[in-house]
C-alpha cells in the first residue's frame, strides 16, 4: 500500500514536470503545446542514441539533451510559433499537434515501433531501504529530482525579479506591459525552458518507461486531463495536480486494476462539474 | 452578382452530386466509401468548429463508439444496416450529452483539451473492455446485407450507402442555414453579446456538440460496416486529428470544403499506403502545418476569395456605383473565436 503510493508519487514526478513546462508555456504564450508529449519523446530517443551511437552516459544526457531540446524550441517559437501567436490560440494548438505527427513518425521511421532497451545507470542499480520497504534506488532519483527541479522553478518564481516578471506577464500580460516591462522579451526564454523540461523527463524515464515513439502522445493526453484538474493558469496546480493524479492513478491501480487508465478522466469530469476552472485556476480565464 | 452567385450554387450542388455518384467509377470503390465517410465525419467535426467556434479534438470517440455500436448490431441480431448505422449514431449523440454537458462551458482552447482527453478515455474503455470490442484484435467479421441482399462488392456498398452520407450532408447543411444555425454562428463571433440577447449559449452549444456527434456516428458506423472491421484506431486521437486537418485543409466553416480536404487526405493516405510508405504523419502534418502557417482559410476558402476578388474587379469595372460593393459576409470566415 505505501509501496504503491510510492509507485504513484514516482509517477506523478513525470506528470508534474511535464505539466510544469506546459503550465509556463501556457502561461507567457497562450500556446498550448501538443508538441510537449513529442518533445518528452524526443528526449527518451535522445538519451538511447546518446548511449548506444556514441557512448555518452546517462548523467551528460541528462544534461545535454535538455539543452539541446530547449535549444530547437526556441528557434521553432522564432521560426513559427510567434507568427500565430497574435491569432486565435487554437491556431498554436493546431500547429504544435501538426509538429507532434511529424516528430513522431519520423521516430517511428527511423526506429519503428518497438521499445529501445536503456540501462539504468550503474551507481543507481540497487536498492534503497526506506525504513518500511527496499525501493529500486533509480525510482528514488527520480522522485527527488522531480521534486527538487519543482520546488526550484517554484522558488525561481517566487523569489526572483525574473521569476516576478514570468508570473505578472502570465496572469496579466497588458497589465505587465502597460507597466513598462519588456514582456516579449521573455516569452522565447520560457518557451524553450518548458521544452528542455520535457526533454529533462524524457530522459529520466529512460531507464525506467519503455522508449519507443507513442511514449509521448498518450502520457501527454493524460496531462492535459492534469492540467485541466489542476488549472491551467496555475503553475502551482499543475504540478500539485500531475503529484496528486499519479498518487491516485497508482492506488486505483491496486484497488481496481480495470479502472486504472479511465481513473484520470473520471476525476476531470468530476472536476469540471464542480469547478470548472480546475481545483487552482482562476474562473474568468477559463469560462 | 447576385445572380451570378444564385447560379453558381445549383451548379456547384450538381457538380457535387456528379462527382459524388461517378466516385466509384473513378476509384477503387471502398476507397470512394472512404472519402465519402470521412467527409461526412469532417463536415460534422467543421460544424462545430466553422459554424460554433468551438474546436473539438475527441470526435474519435463519436466516430469510433458508433462504428463498434454499429457493428456489434449488425454482428449480433442481423438487423440490416441501416438500422445498425442509425442504431451507431444515436448511441454517438447519447455519448455526446454528459461528454458535451462538461465540455461546452469551457473556452476555446480548454475545451478542445477537455473533448481530447474525454475522447482518450472512450479509448482506454474500448481498449479494456476486450469481450465487447476485441480489444486490440478489433471487431471482425461484421456483415453487410440489407433484406437478404448480399451487399459484399463494395461498388454497391457505395451506392446503399451514400444515401446516408447525402442526409448527413443535408442535415448539416440544413442546421447552418436555420434560424438555430444563425444563433450558433453569433455565438462563434460573439458569445457575450449572444447571451446579452438571452439566448442560452451554453444549451445552443451543447445542441450543437450533440448534432455534431449524431452526424460523426452516422459517418463511423458506415464505415465499420464498409470495412466489415472496427478496431481501436477508430477511437484513437490521431483519428479525431485527421478530421480537424480535412476541415482545415478543406476551409473552416465552408462545410463542402471538407469534403474536398476528407478527399484529398484519404487519397493521399491510400497513395502512400500502397507506396509502401507507413508514416503517413510525416506527409499529412507537414501539409497540416502548411495550411495553418500560410492558408488558413484553406482550399475552399481560397478559391472563394479568388473568386470574390475577381468579381469585385468586374464589378468596379462596370459600375463603379459604391452600393455594389460586394458584402464581406461569408467570403472569408474568420478564425474561431476564443
Amino acid at each position: 500500500m505505501l509501496q504503491q503510493a510510492f509507485n504513484g508519487l514516482v509517477g506523478g514526478a513525470f506528470y508534474a514536470l511535464l505539466a510544469l513546462g506546459l503550465a509556463v508555456i501556457f502561461g507567457m504564450l497562450n500556446v498550448v503545446n501538443f508538441a510537449h508529449g513529442a518533445c518528452y519523446m524526443l528526449g527518451a530517443f535522445g538519451a538511447f542514441v546518446l548511449l548506444d551511437s556514441f557512448g555518452v552516459n546517462f548523467w551528460v544526457a541528462l544534461g545535454l539533451v535538455p539543452v539541446v531540446l530547449g535549444l530547437a524550441g526556441v528557434v521553432v517559437e522564432r521560426l513559427f510559433i510567434r507568427r500565430l501567436t497574435p491569432l486565435d490560440p487554437l491556431y498554436n494548438f493546431l500547429f504544435t499537434f501538426g509538429l507532434a505527427l511529424i516528430l513522431q513518425d519520423l521516430v517511428k521511421r527511423q526506429y519503428g515501433v518497438q521499445s529501445q532497451p536503456y540501462p539504468r545507470p550503474s551507481q543507481l542499480t540497487g536498492s534503497i531501504n526506506l525504513g518500511l520497504f527496499e525501493y529500486p534506488a533509480y525510482q528514488v532519483f527520480v522522485l527527488v529530482t522531480s521534486l527538487v527541479l519543482c520546488g526550484g522553478v517554484w522558488l525561481v518564481l517566487t523569489r526572483t525579479r525574473v521569476g516576478m516578471i514570468v508570473r505578472a506577464a502570465t496572469e496579466r500580460p497588458e497589465l505587465t506591459r502597460a507597466l513598462g516591462i519588456d514582456v516579449a522579451r521573455w516569452v522565447t526564454p520560457v518557451f524553450g525552458f518548458g521544452i528542455a523540461l520535457a526533454g529533462f523527463a524524457g530522459v529520466l524515464a529512460a531507464p525506467m518507461r519503455a522508449v519507443n515513439p507513442l511514449m509521448g502522445a498518450d502520457l501527454i493526453i493524460t496531462v492535459f486531463a492534469v492540467v485541466v484538474i489542476g488549472g491551467l493558469g496555475s503553475v502551482f496546480g499543475s504540478v500539485t495536480a500531475g503529484f496528486l493524479i499519479g498518487l491516485v492513478s497508482a492506488l486505483g491501480n491496486y484497488y481496481a486494476p480495470a479502472l486504472s487508465q479511465t481513473l484520470v478522466f473520471i476525476l476531470m469530469a468530476v472536476v469540471l462539474l464542480w469547478r470548472p476552472a480546475g481545483l487552482f485556476g482562476r474562473p474568468e480565464e477559463v469560462l | 452578382m447576385i445572380i451570378s452567385r444564385l447560379a453558381g450554387r445549383p451548379v456547384l450542388l450538381a457538380a457535387g452530386l456528379v462527382a459524388a455518384f461517378v466516385l466509384p467509377w473513378s476509384i477503387y470503390p471502398p476507397v470512394a466509401m472512404d472519402i465519402a465517410c470521412w467527409a461526412l465525419f469532417a463536415a460534422a467535426v467543421d460544424l462545430l468548429l466553422g459554424f460554433t467556434g468551438l474546436l473539438s479534438f475527441g470526435h474519435a470517440a463519436f466516430w469510433g463508439s458508433a462504428a463498434y455500436v454499429s457493428g456489434l448490431i449488425a454482428l449480433h441480431t442481423g438487423l440490416p444496416f441501416p438500422v445498425a448505422v442509425l442504431g451507431g449514431a444515436l448511441f454517438a449523440a447519447t455519448l455526446a450529452a454528459p461528454i458535451g454537458y462538461l465540455s461546452v462551458r469551457l473556452r476555446g482552447i480548454y475545451f478542445a483539451m477537455v473533448t481530447l482527453a474525454f475522447a482518450q478515455m472512450v479509448y482506454f474503455i474500448a481498449n479494456q473492455w476486450r469481450d465487447l470490442t476485441g480489444g486490440e484484435n478489433g471487431l471482425q467479421g461484421i456483415p453487410r446485407e440489407l433484406f437478404g441482399i448480399d451487399l459484399s462488392d463494395p461498388f454497391f456498398f457505395y451506392y446503399a450507402g451514400l444515401p446516408f452520407v447525402l442526409a448527413g450532408f443535408l442535415l448539416a447543411w440544413r442546421i447552418v442555414r436555420s434560424p438555430f444555425g444563425r444563433v450558433l454562428v453569433s455565438i462563434r463571433d460573439n458569445p457575450a453579446r449572444a447571451r446579452a440577447l438571452g439566448y442560452p449559449v451554453d444549451r445552443y452549444k451543447l445542441l450543437a456538440f450533440v448534432l455534431s456527434a449524431f452526424l460523426s456516428g452516422i459517418a463511423g458506423g458506415l464505415f465499420a460496416i464498409s470495412h466489415g472491421f472496427a478496431s481501436l484506431q477508430e477511437v484513437y486521437w490521431t483519428t479525431s486529428g485527421q478530421a480537424v486537418i480535412m476541415v482545415v485543409l478543406g476551409g473552416i466553416g465552408t462545410l463542402w470544403g471538407s469534403a474536398i480536404g476528407a478527399a484529398l487526405i484519404v487519397l493521399l493516405n491510400d497513395y502512400l499506403a500502397t507506396a509502401g510508405f507507413e508514416e503517413i504523419g510525416i506527409v499529412t502534418g507537414a501539409i497540416f502545418i502548411i495550411v495553418v502557417l500560410l492558408f488558413r482559410v484553406g482550399i475552399w476558402g481560397t478559391a472563394r476569395n479568388l473568386i470574390a476578388a475577381h468579381t469585385r474587379r468586374r464589378e468596379a469595372a462596370t459600375s463603379p456605383d459604391p452600393g455594389a460593393q460586394p458584402q464581406q459576409e461569408d467570403i472569408n470566415t474568420p478564425a474561431p473565436q476564443r
